[in-house]
């Protein structure tokens, strides 16, 4: 009776509120969905969403920011450990759920899909990544990390219709299950290891009475430890499983497939959220449980930066295909990420800097990426994956604000000032200055100077005067091109509000200049 | 927050274009005639700022006068904060951005050029991030401004250049882009190593006087704002873009780049990287020397080959950084302070070489320097001022352009370490002799071309109209006025150039840049036009 009393105690259902609401809210758009008359509108269940996001973005908001300033506590046995870090990640997510659901809400305008269980799906990935990035136990991260990805898998072959979804569904699915094994091998090691140290040339006094799970412990055996080849393994193996998630080289492979074929709101979703989850779980992980490997862990980590960089880059200048090119240039984006990583492992256990300049790349990276993916689903093309530079051309005159809202995407992910997105890179230079990464430092100029390449060509493409054509059929072509916005909607609203959110944040950075 | 006359035309340089360059990108103004009318605002306002502030400065004390500082802006993290001021080096070349700018401004509003309107926003935008970029005492926002004045130019190299445009437009972005960064590294590495309360000029230099960084880590340092800044200013062998990019270039997007943007690194040189890290500098200034001797011989013997006017102006102009550079490298208060000299008038002379070779090309319809000749007859004021620009760009008395080429001979000499440079370095006045007098010579004197007259017909040739001629007078008369009366603004240069270089050259006597007294007289600009001809007729 009174193990029940501690376990009901433990469970405190009310620290996660805002997982639960989403969850409720999901269920209750796929309920709304299944009963909808026939002749009601199909796009009601969008609004439901969008609303309920919104408004839930704003309440969490002021719950963590103003009611209840959050510290750090533990719910659910040690399953979950919130606080700050856990509450800001929370609110990005609920932020870029809302986004999709609004870029969603557009691209279900157009099409045949059904659009109840395109926000039901958006809404269940996102309560499992919240819960994900607070989880501080083994088996709830995997959980967690397995509910978002089966989400994803519905989502990347959401437009049934397309070849080339249905293709990306499939690689995502083989690749995503992948990571999944190699995640959980490098767990069941860590587990076998932490249940009977002794057995395997391990120490670790007391270890009976502890969860060999949890974090906590696991980075007790790991400091003890630091040479024991299973552990390492375990460790190499769960790591190299979260790369998998985040795109870093060499396991980067399916990302430009995946991004290609998805359709335009999950590929913005996959590049944001999913991204964003696996960086904070990494954070998590190495200043936590494997902060006694740090030593082994640099080099590693170290050269994964610098290869994500380059390869990213590189090959990010050879695509033709827009939708592939910012698949690429995302996993140099995770290079650059990951050398904020580092640096926070380099401060160990004061490394709070490093993670709010981590924090900040990411919503930067938020605000140009949804930009970007925004403007570039409104191209209507025969085929939605022909994203080729050419539609773009002179789209400054066509559609001023569509042309400024992605400049400013687009140079904001380029990271060129005044907008948000070098601010970033100034704040993740400074860092891996301050942590002596003189190596992945140098990485970064010279990645970024190759990412302006691709970036500025798009540019170009975008402002400059097309070259001159000799044949009448470009005309024909660009008169439907576009999808008529209304003057005033949302969606346009929304969209400019991204940019003009960049473009203030690179110039006065206020309370976010002071949070660190 | 109160502020002072001085303050509020210190900030409203900054905000009133970029206030009209917002308007003009906006629909609110359509009408042509508002359009110009706003964009001389914007142009005028930075203008007579920049000469009021001039004249205003306290010549008797060293460091900032017209302090604006709002704490509030700015990353807080990284000790960044707002901060505008001016010193006895950036005044001169404040004003010198003010002037350049508004003859800039001036050729803008008559070229007629497609979508005008948008031209003279971004040209506005350019010219605000110009002011701000001398007028800022925080190290990240003299970045910030440098870029503001940078991003424009890509995009109207883009839209509105010659030939080539956009393959040009994409090399310049990623060479330049390469450029900030590698020296944004190394600010972000002083940023980190030293430790001042805010990252701006004299709060750094407080700290390191207490404090200096070791020598591994200040040559390091030195090393990525040279590389950096090298690339911005077109050091040898990163000078490739330059040429190229003037040559396609708008005219008011030329002379506002050679002339006052690619300041930017020999500012930051001088202003930072010397005086805050002076073993690094020492250690780097032999590898320094050579590169820049690089930029007068090898680069001074590619322009000679140029027959395209713009193109040699733009190599010319690469050929005369050189010579700052020479100044820099020396690392002594004299060698700082004519570079200054050198970068106020040779901002001045090369807009004007690009203002004119625009009116040339008006009249000819090329840039062929083969294809024109005898224009001397049908336009004397036009031969005139290109004489007198041509002859500032050489270096010769009378113009400012001595005085600062001079001033870095003599900081050469002052070393006999130095000297095999001092003697090379001699042989780039020939150079630059050479192809100014023969550029001078195929335009205006000679036979009239046969490609000139098919290519103007019956068309009479008009000399410089009214429109034309203040916008160059107004460059002509200011580097006349350097010339006749240096000490003008190299009694403020030395101010501040020996409270900081004391710091790092203890050991070397300083010099006070050579003055000319008034009474003495000086060559002015019909002598110089008699002198040329007698020489062009002796030549042929």
């Amino acid at each position: 009776m009174d193990s029940f009393l501690n376990f009901s105690n433990e469970n405190l259902w009310i620290e996660i509120w805002p997982e639960l609401c989403l969850a409720l809210a999901a269920l209750l758009i796929l309920g709304l969905d299944l009963f909808r008359k026939p002749d009601s509108s199909r796009l009601l269940s969008g609004r439901i969403a969008i609303l309920f996001q919104l408004g839930l973005v704003i309440f969490h908001l002021f719950d963590y920011l103003v009611w209840h300033h959050t510290f750090d506590r533990v719910a659910f046995s040690g399953m979950l450990s919130l606080g700050i870090q856990g509450d800001v990640m929370r609110s990005f997510f609920l932020l870029s759920s809302l986004l999709v659901s609004i870029l969603g809400h557009q691209y279900l305008k157009s099409g045949s899909l059904r659009c109840g269980e395109f926000h039901h799906l958006t809404m269940l990935a996102t309560a499992g990544l919240m819960l994900l990035v607070q989880s501080s136990h083994f088996l709830m991260l995997f959980v967690a990390l397995e509910t978002v990805a089966i989400c994803f898998y519905t989502l990347v072959a959401y437009n049934r219709t397309s070849e080339k979804s249905l293709e990306a569904g499939i690689k995502y699915l083989i690749f995503g299950a992948l990571s999944s094994s190699l995640l959980l091998f490098g767990i069941v090691l860590i587990y076998g290891v932490g249940a009977n140290p002794e057995a395997w040339g391990a120490v670790f006094a007391g270890y009976e009475s502890q969860d060999p799970l949890g974090f906590k412990y696991i980075s007790n055996l790991l400091e003890s430890n630091p040479n024991n080849l299973l552990l390492k393994a375990g460790v190499v193996l769960i790591i190299a499983g979260i790369a998998f998630k985040i795109g870093a080289a060499p396991f980067q492979i399916w990302v430009p497939d995946v991004y290609h074929g998805s359709p335009m709101p999950v590929t913005a979703f996959l590049a944001v959220s999913s991204k964003a989850a696996g960086f904070f779980v990494l954070l998590n992980l190495v200043n936590g449980p494997f902060l006694g490997m740090a030593e082994f862990l640099m080099p590693l980590l170290g050269f994964v930066a610098t290869f994500t960089i380059f390869f990213g880059n590189l090959a990010a200048c050879a695509q033709q295909n827009l939708k592939r090119m910012l698949g690429l240039s995302g996993v140099a984006h995770a290079g650059y990420l990951l050398v904020a990583v580092m640096a926070s492992m380099q401060f160990a256990g004061n490394s709070d800097r490093a993670v709010w300049v981590l924090f900040f790349y990411l919503f930067t990276y938020l605000l140009a990426s949804f930009a970007v993916f925004g403007v570039m689903g409104l191209a209507r093309l025969k085929d939605e994956m022909d994203h080729e530079f050419s539609v773009y051309e002179d789209l400054v005159a066509k559609h001023p604000w569509m042309a400024f809202v992605l400049v400013s995407g687009i140079a904001s992910l380029a990271g060129i000032p005044p907008f948000a997105g070098f601010i970033g890179k100034l704040l993740l230079f400074s860092v891996a200055f301050e942590a002596k990464l003189h190596f992945s430092l140098i990485a970064m100029v010279v990645g970024v100077a190759i990412s302006i390449y691709y970036y500025f060509g798009w540019i170009r493409e975008i402002i400059f005067k097309p070259r001159p054509s000799f044949s009448d059929e470009t005309e024909e072509n660009e008169k439907d091109l576009w999808v008529k916005i209304p003057s005033f909607s949302m969606f346009k609203l929304c969209m400019i509000t991204l940019a003009i959110c960049s473009l203030i944040l690179g110039i006065w950075q206020g309370p976010f200049g002071d949070a660190f | 927050m109160d502020m002072n006359f001085n303050q509020i035309l210190l900030l409203g340089s900054i905000i009133v274009p970029a206030l009209t360059s917002l308007v003009l990108f906006t629909k609110l103004v359509n009408k042509q005639s508002t359009v110009t009318s706003l964009a001389c605002i914007g142009f005028i306002f930075p203008f007579v700022a920049g000469i009021i502030l001039f004249a205003n400065f306290d010549r008797s004390v060293s460091g900032y006068c017209f302090e604006i500082f709002y704490p509030k802006m700015g990353l807080h993290e990284l000790k960044i904060s707002f901060h505008l001021g001016l010193n006895g080096v950036s005044s001169p070349l404040f004003a010198m951005a003010g002037i350049v700018g508004l003859s800039a401004g001036w050729v803008a509003i008559h070229s007629g050029a497609k979508n005008l309107k948008l031209f003279l926003a971004l040209l506005l935008f350019m010219q605000s991030g110009l002011m701000g970029l001398f007028a800022s005492v925080d190290l990240f926002f003299y970045y910030l401004f440098h870029e503001f004045a940078l991003i424009p130019t890509f995009i109207m190299i883009g839209l509105w250049g010659g030939r080539d445009r956009r393959s040009v437009a994409l090399e310049i972005t990623i060479y330049l882009t390469f450029g900030a960064l590698v020296s944004l590294g190394g600010l972000v590495a002083l940023n980190v190593l030293v430790e001042s309360e805010k990252f701006d000029f004299p709060s750094l230099s407080l700290a390191l006087s207490e404090a200096m960084l070791t020598e591994s880590s200040q040559f390091k340092i030195f090393g990525l704002l040279l590389l950096g800044f090298g690339i911005l200013v077109a050091l040898f062998p990163f000078h490739t873009w330059a040429a190229k990019g003037y040559e396609v270039a708008p005219t008011s997007v030329s002379m506002l780049h050679a002339g006052v943007l690619k300041k930017f690194g020999l500012y930051g040189l001088i202003q930072i990287a010397v005086p805050l890290l002076p073993s690094g500098a020492l250690e780097w200034s032999p590898y320094l020397l050579w590169l820049a001797l690089g930029n007068v011989l090898f680069v001074g013997l590619v322009t000679l080959a140029q027959t395209n006017l713009k193109s040699m102006i733009g190599y010319g102009s690469v050929m005369h950084m050189g010579y700052c550079f020479l100044g820099v490298g020396v690392c002594s208060a004299l060698g700082a302070g004519s570079a200054v000299m050198l970068m106020v008038a040779h901002g001045l002379s090369v807009s004007l070489m690009f203002l004119l070779s625009r009116f040339i090309y008006k009249r000819t319809g090329t840039f062929e320097m083969s294809q024109m000749g005898g224009l001397a007859e049908k336009t004397p004021i036009l031969a005139c001022c290109f004489v007198a620009a041509s002859l500032a760009t050489i270096g010769l008395p009378g113009f400012g352009n001595f005085w600062g080429e001079l001033g870095v001979f003599l900081s050469l000499g002052e070393n006999a370490e130095n000297h095999i440079f001092l003697i090379l370095a001699a042989v780039g006045i020939i150079i630059s002799a050479i192809f100014g007098l023969r550029a001078v010579s195929k335009i205006f004197f000679g036979q009239v071309s046969d490609e000139l007259k098919e290519n103007t017909g019956n068309k009479k040739i008009l000399d410089l109209g009214i429109n034309e001629l203040l916008p160059a007078g107004l460059i002509l008369v200011t580097l006349l006025f350097l010339g006749l009366w240096p000490r003008g603004i190299s009694e403020r240069i030395d101010k501040e150039i020996y409270s900081r270089y004391s710091l790092s050259s203890s050991g070397q006597a300083g010099l006070l840049l050579p003055c000319c007294p008034m009474d003495k007289n000086q060559s002015d600009l019909s002598t110089d036009y008699e002198e040329l001809k007698i020489k062009s007729e002796t030549k042929k």
